[in-house]
This record gives structure tokens, C-alpha cells and sequence, in this order.
């Protein structure tokens, strides 16, 4: 927690003044070793809130500050990032896969890679989905305490009721993974999982979706090794965004 | 028995790049290190050879740890390179003479006009089957010879090595100024202006025409074919492939039957048409290039539409205008307006190559008004890239006397859905993206894996191409011909830019 205040300590520094500080000075002025300062300041640059000058070596408060209430990663820039990642798992899983981020209480498609048996299929990238009845949306608004959601049925099978609702958000956080079956289209079942960026912030849902005895067994279930594929694939992309521990 | 994978390495111009492919040609592992780009004046691009061969050494081993395996499990190394970029070494130490030069670097302009002038450059065309430019490598090793004392002499005793990026590597694997082998392949070497395009053998008269001795090159071989085993980074691991990333993605896009073409989108953008075991000259102003070798299968060949800069511009509006943080965020300040507002960018940084391949003219941002925002601008930028598609295809469509039905892309750029949508738009044809992106690197572990048995044959790696995405074209004819009327006019603004006789450069006399 100390490291924290000394971040702070920093940010707040850097904000007085002119705003362009070196290591030493920034040591110097709050007392700190110079590596630990130096240590604090990387971490800070990783995440965007400092900016090195690559002339002078000075540090000053990074963009990322600026936008802290915005979305911080570009949708275009995570289907760039994703999208090998997206191509494999669409290979591995035989299944159409897509990259998900909230817009306006729905889900917005980022990225849309057809399923890989070479049929007609139109690609639906920006187009809009339900939060609720998706997997992708489910997972959205798992990891995000402010998205609502309105619960519109689209089939027998959606979830309407806030309490079930809540329930079943607090599966996806325990397992990290969401899956829908039939909730949103008759014959159509969806499996997702995060894509976390610094700090493990979620910054969308990665995920496939298909006829839904492709998707789960006999008894309706998501196929276990789908749902590997599935978190692996989000996986290597959090990982690609500089989130370390998953 | 543990899984065993192909590593493709893709030395590009930005960056490079090491990826581990399974038997089903699918993504295991990507690890990636971006090098430096020199611009030391204007018109002047260079990379440090040094620096790209340590960032192979780092990422080569960091792609086989971060796939959990060891480096018995790869079954074979296939190397995909920028082409024409010219690196000079000295064998003995194995330390380059200075910087590589880039493809993109337009330092030999004024060599290339007296050289152009020399009764015999007049049949360059017909044996190299292309024309004689800054583009290509032979100038650039005649000017560093030109410009460095006492190196046309270390060259004459086999002092001095010359070799692209696959060579360069190549060397350094096998040991490097310990028995390292200096070799190349037939589809880097057809980039030189220095193989005759027959006999895929390096032509004594070009070299006497050039003033290029023949002992500092490498010697010629199939794309595909086991190399030797690497000694250095990856020891024992077979180098079994090498070919220019341009015909590698031809590869990895599986274009194996004669009429099949593709166009990657990287910062330079390539279409590749594979026209089969016979050149076809072009009157369009196309290349005509190996497209790869096959052990001791003959050649086939590709004619080829290259566009200098597309994501290069792309790069420019980020590093030197500063106006967007990260390349993909092209779309989005794109997406903030409805069309151009009138405004043109022609990025003729370079000159420009197909089909115009006028080395004098400069870029250009024409139909500048008040109205013009940034948004305008980043729309102008992508529209650059469609419509130079359009003109090497409408070249393409000349010369092979087919209509285009559908194009194959991948590269980088293919992310940018706004883009690949107004690619479809201009080109009235469908755009279809594979599932693998990176058919650079997939072309070159492809030509690997076949060399070494890991795949049998060419029909099994077609049965792994599957489209990921396609988009249809959608733009009004009326309104898709009043814009290119007014890029073509664009265009024409930037030619006789440069002037010759008006070079200020002290080095710009030549021999």
C-alpha cells in the first residue's frame, strides 16, 4: 500500500509546476531511494499515467490521465491486437468468434471472424446485442458494477428477473467464463470469456457462438473443451494488453 | 510423443517477428520486437543489421518458451524477409558496413538515371524481368562500394559479403564468421537486378553492368529446401526455407494454381499474381518475380503490383504528425467524419512504384480547404491505400487480360475494417480475409514444413485456408468514378517533383 502512496505522491508532483521532473529530482523532492522512484515511475509509464520525454529522459504526466473517464483502449486498436488470437480460436473451435465491448447498455461487435467452413456469412462488426442474453454481454456486465441492463425477453429461456440475473453474474466472476444457450436466438447457444487489460481492468469479452448442439452436450451443457479454448484465446490477448496474471 | 511445430521468422520492416505454427497451420505462439528506423535525410532509409539480428536472438527462444515447448520440438525454421534492403557485412569479423539500406531509401536516384542511360540498361528489363530502380538492390551495393574507400577491393577478395535480411540471418544461424553459409534465395535474389530470371543464376553482364563483384554473393537456392541447421540461438533446428515476404504470403495464402493472387497490406502494400512456371512480361508497369522454388521443381512465377507506402503512411500521421497514438486509431478518427471533404493524399514518399514507377515525384495532400479536419485527413490516409489497390488491379486486369474476381488480403492493415470495406468499394469486388492474418509468416513456415516432411504436400496446406471475413462492395459507380477521376488527378500533381541536375546532396555525383 506504500507504493501506492508514493505513486501518488508522484502524480501529484508531476501535476505542480512545469510538470516535466528527472528521476533524481522526483527522488529527491519525496525522499525515496532513486531506484525505488525509478521502479514506481516504470510502472506508471506502462499504464499511461506518465509519459517519458525520449530526449530528455524527464517524466510528466502521461495522456492516459486525461482520459481516465473515457474508455482507455481504442475498439480498433483491440481488434488489432486480438485479432490473431480470434483467428486461432475460430480455428481451433470450428466455431464463429466475437470480440465484444459495452456501448449504450448493449453489446457493440468489434471484431466478427466467420466460423471456418467456408459458407455464406455476412460480417456483423458494429452492429448491437442484448447484455443480458448474450455471453458476451454477460460477461461485460459481470466485471462492471455500474452496466445495466433491461431485461427484455427474447426467448422462453432469457433471463428476465434481476435476481436471476444476479445470479448468474456471480457464476461468471467465480468460474471467469459465461455461456448462454438459446437465450437470445432458438438453436443458438454462446460461450465468452474476458479480455482483461493493465491491472486486469476487463476491457471487452472474447467469444464463440453457434448451433447449440455444437456447443454443448447431451445433457445442454458447454462443452468443457470449447470453454478451454475459449479462455485460452482471452487469455493470450489480456496477456498481448499487459495484463500479467491472467 | 511431444507436439511439434514450425517456427517462421519474419524479418520485416518495422519489426521482427517469431511465430510457432502447428500441424494445422494455426497460431501456437507470437512473439515480436520493432528495430529502429534511420532517416538520416531526406529521401535516406536505413536499419541497423546488428539490432535485428539480436532481436532475433531474443525472440526466437522467448516464442518457444512462451508455447511451453523446447527447441527439439521444432521441426524446422522458414525465414520470411524484407526484400531489396541491402546489408553489407565483413566475414571476418562479422560486423556490417554501416547501415543496411531500405528498399524505401531513393539515395541512388541520380546513379540510377546515368546507369540508365548505358546502352545495355535497355535489356535489364528482359533478363531481370525488372526495371531498373532505386527500388531494387544492385544500386545500392554499387553506391556503397562507390562511397566507402577501399571497399570495392575487400569486396574483390571476398572480404566483404553482400546479402539481403535472409542472407544476413541466414549467416549469423550458421555460425556466422565461424563457417556461417552465404546463401540466398531465388525469389530474394530475383530482387536484386542481378539474376537473370531463366536461369535463376546470377548474370556475369549485369554484374560487369553494375560493377558488382561476384565474390561477395551469396549463392542462389530454392525457396524451399533444407539449408543447413542452425548452430547459433537454435541450435540443430533445420533452416528450411527462405523467401521474400512477399512471395511468402503468396504461399501462405495458398495461391498455388496459376490465375490465384493476393495483396497483403503491411507498410508497403504487395499484389502478387502466380502466373506458373513460365515469366509473363508485363506492359502495365508490373513485376515480373519469382514466386517461389520448390526444391527441384521449376520455378513459378508472379507478376506483381508493389505499392511503396500504404501503412507507411499510416505510421507517418502517428510518429510524424503525431496526430493519432496507435496505427488502429486511423479508423477511429476516420469514423468522426462522412468522406474525404474533398482531400487527397498521394504518399509518393518514395516515388511511386506500380504502375507508375516514377522515382522524381514526392507525396503530396492536395484539396486543402478550411472544412478539412483531422478527421478528413485519417480518411485521406486509408483512401490512399484503396485506390493505389485499384491501380495496380486495374494494371493487373490489363496485363493478364482476366477481370479480378475477388481479392485476397492479409496483412496487418486487414483489422482496419473501414478500409477494407472502401477496398471493396473501389475495387467492385468482394474482399475476402483468410483466417490466418499472418500469411507472411504462415507462407514461410508452409515452404519449411514441406521441405522437412512436416507437411506432405501442397493440397494439405490449401485444406487449411478458410475465410475469416469478406466484405462486398457497396459504393455508387457514379460516385466511385467522379473520386478516382480526382485521385488520378491527384497523382499526376505529383510527378517531375525532383529534379536531378538540382541535387544538393555532396554525394548525389556518383562514380
Amino acid at each position: 500500500m506504500q507504493s501506492i502512496e508514493r505513486a501518488a505522491a508522484i502524480l501529484r508532483l508531476l501535476a505542480r509546476g512545469s510538470g516535466r521532473l528527472g528521476v533524481g529530482e522526483i527522488a529527491g523532492s519525496l525522499g525515496l531511494a532513486r531506484g525505488t522512484a525509478h521502479g514506481i515511475l516504470r510502472t506508471l509509464q506502462r499504464v499511461g499515467f506518465v509519459e517519458q520525454d525520449a530526449a530528455t529522459g524527464k517524466y510528466q504526466l502521461g495522456a492516459a490521465l486525461l482520459h481516465l473517464g473515457t474508455s482507455y483502449l481504442d475498439v480498433n486498436e483491440l481488434r488489432s491486437r486480438a485479432i490473431n488470437w480470434a483467428d486461432a480460436l475460430a480455428a481451433r473451435s470450428g466455431e464463429a468468434v466475437r470480440i465484444g465491448t459495452p456501448l449504450d447498455g448493449q453489446v457493440l461487435v468489434v471484431h466478427h471472424v466467420f466460423r471456418p467452413d467456408d459458407t455464406l456469412q455476412t460480417l456483423d462488426v458494429g452492429t448491437l446485442m442484448p447484455l443480458h442474453a448474450t455471453a458476451l454481454g454477460k460477461v461485460l456486465l459481470a466485471y462492471d458494477a455500474g452496466a445495466v441492463a433491461e431485461l427484455i425477453p427474447f426467448s422462453r429461456r432469457t433471463i428476465t428477473s434481476p435476481r436471476a440475473l444476479a445470479r448468474a453474474l456471480a457464476e461468471v466472476r467465480e468460474t471467469g467464463w459465461a455461456a448462454e444457450v438459446e437465450e437470445f436466438t432458438v438453436g443458438e447457444a454462446g460461450l465468452a470469456a474476458p479480455i482483461r487489460g493493465y491491472g486486469g481492468l476487463v476491457v471487452g469479452a472474447m467469444g464463440v457462438s453457434g448451433a447449440v448442439e455444437r456447443l454443448c452436450d447431451a445433457q445442454g451443457r458447454p462443452r468443457s473443451q470449447l470453454m478451454t479454448y475459449v479462455r485460452d484465446a482471452a487469455r493470450a490477448v489480456s496477456r498481448d494488453l499487459g495484463a500479467s496474471r491472467w | 510423443m511431444a507436439e511439434r511445430y514450425v517456427m517462421a521468422l519474419d524479418q520485416g520492416t518495422t519489426s521482427t517477428r517469431c511465430i510457432l505454427f502447428d500441424r494445422n497451420g494455426r497460431l501456437v505462439s507470437v512473439t515480436q520486437r520493432e528495430h529502429k528506423q534511420h532517416f538520416p535525410r531526406p529521401g535516406w532509409v536505413e536499419h541497423d543489421a546488428m539490432e535485428i539480428w539480436r532481436n532475433l536472438e531474443r525472440i526466437a527462444p522467448e516464442s518457444i518458451a512462451q508455447a511451453g515447448a523446447t527447441p527439439d520440438q521444432v521441426a524446422a525454421l522458414g525465414i520470411a524477409n524484407q526484400r531489396e534492403t541491402t546489408v553489407l557485412w565483413d566475414r571476418h569479423t562479422g560486423r556490417p558496413i554501416g547501415r543496411a539500406i531500405v528498399w524505401q531509401d531513393t539515395r541512388t536516384d541520380t546513379l540510377v538515371d546515368e546507369l540508365s542511360r548505358a546502352p545495355l540498361a535497355e535489356t535489364i528489363h528482359e533478363r531481370c524481368g525488372i526495371p531498373l530502380a532505386t527500388y531494387f538492390s544492385a544500386p545500392r551495393i554499387r553506391w556503397l562500394l562507390d562511397h566507402t574507400p577501399g571497399l570495392r577491393e575487400r569486396a574483390e577478395r571476398g572480404d566483404v559479403l553482400f546479402g539481403t535480411m535472409e542472407s544476413w540471418l541466414i549467416w549469423n544461424l550458421t555460425g556466422g564468421p565461424a563457417g556461417g553459409s552465404h546463401v540466398t534465395d531465388v525469389t530474394n535474389a530475383s530482387r536484386t537486378l542481378l539474376m537473370d530470371l531463366t536461369t535463376l543464376d546470377w548474370d556475369q553482364g549485369l554484374l560487369d553492368f553494375f560493377g558488382v563483384p561476384r565474390a561477395m554473393l551469396p549463392e542462389i537456392w530454392p525457396s524451399t529446401a533444407v539449408y543447413g541447421a542452425a548452430t547459433h540461438v537454435l541450435p540443430g533446428v533445420r533452416i528450411a526455407a527462405a523467401l521474400g515476404d512477399q512471395q511468402a504470403a503468396l504461399f501462405g495464402q495458398t495461391c498455388f494454381a496459376p490465375g490465384e493472387a493476393k495483396c497483403t497490406y503491411g507498410t508497403g502494400s504487395f499484389l502478387l499474381l502466380n502466373t506458373g512456371t513460365a515469366p509473363v512480361r508485363s506492359t502495365h508497369g508490373l513485376l515480373t518475380t519469382v514466386g517461389y522454388k520448390i526444391d527441384n521443381e521449376p520455378a513459378v512465377y508472379a507478376l506483381e503490383g508493389s505499392i511503396a507506402i500504404t501503412g507507411a503512411l499510416v505510421q507517418w500521421f502517428r510518429d510524424g504528425l503525431g496526430i493519432i497514438g496507435s496505427a488502429p486509431e486511423i479508423e477511429t478518427l476516420a469514423r468522426t467524419v462522412d468522406d474525404n471533404g474533398g482531400c487527397y493524399i498521394v504518399p509518393a514518399f518514395s516515388g511511386l512504384f506500380a504502375p507508375h514507377w516514377r522515382s522524381e515525384a514526392r507525396g503530396i495532400i492536395v484539396g486543402l480547404t478550411s472544412y478539412i479536419t483531422k478527421g478528413h485527413l485519417a480518411r485521406a490516409v486509408l483512401e490512399a491505400t484503396g485506390w493505389q489497390t485499384r491501380e495496380v488491379v486495374d494494371a493487373m486486369n490489363a496485363d493478364s487480360g482476366l477481370a479480378l474476381k475477388a481479392l485476397k488480403v492479409d496483412g496487418g492493415m486487414t483489422a482496419d475494417n473501414l478500409l477494407m470495406q472502401f477496398i471493396a468499394d473501389v475495387l467492385n469486388v468482394p474482399v475476402v480475409r483468410p483466417m490466418a492474418a499472418e500469411t507472411v509468416s504462415l507462407g514461410a513456415a508452409y515452404a519449411a514444413g514441406l521441405a522437412v516432411g512436416y507437411w506432405p504436400d501442397l493440397e494439405g496446406l490449401r485444406r487449411n485456408w478458410h475465410r475469416a471475413g469478406q466484405w462486398q462492395p457497396a459504393m455508387d459507380p457514379v460516385h466511385r468514378a467522379n473520386e478516382y477521376d480526382n485521385w488520378r488527378r491527384a497523382v499526376e500533381r505529383t510527378f517531375d517533383w525532383i529534379r536531378p541536375s538540382r541535387q544538393h546532396s555532396p554525394e548525389g555525383t556518383g562514380a
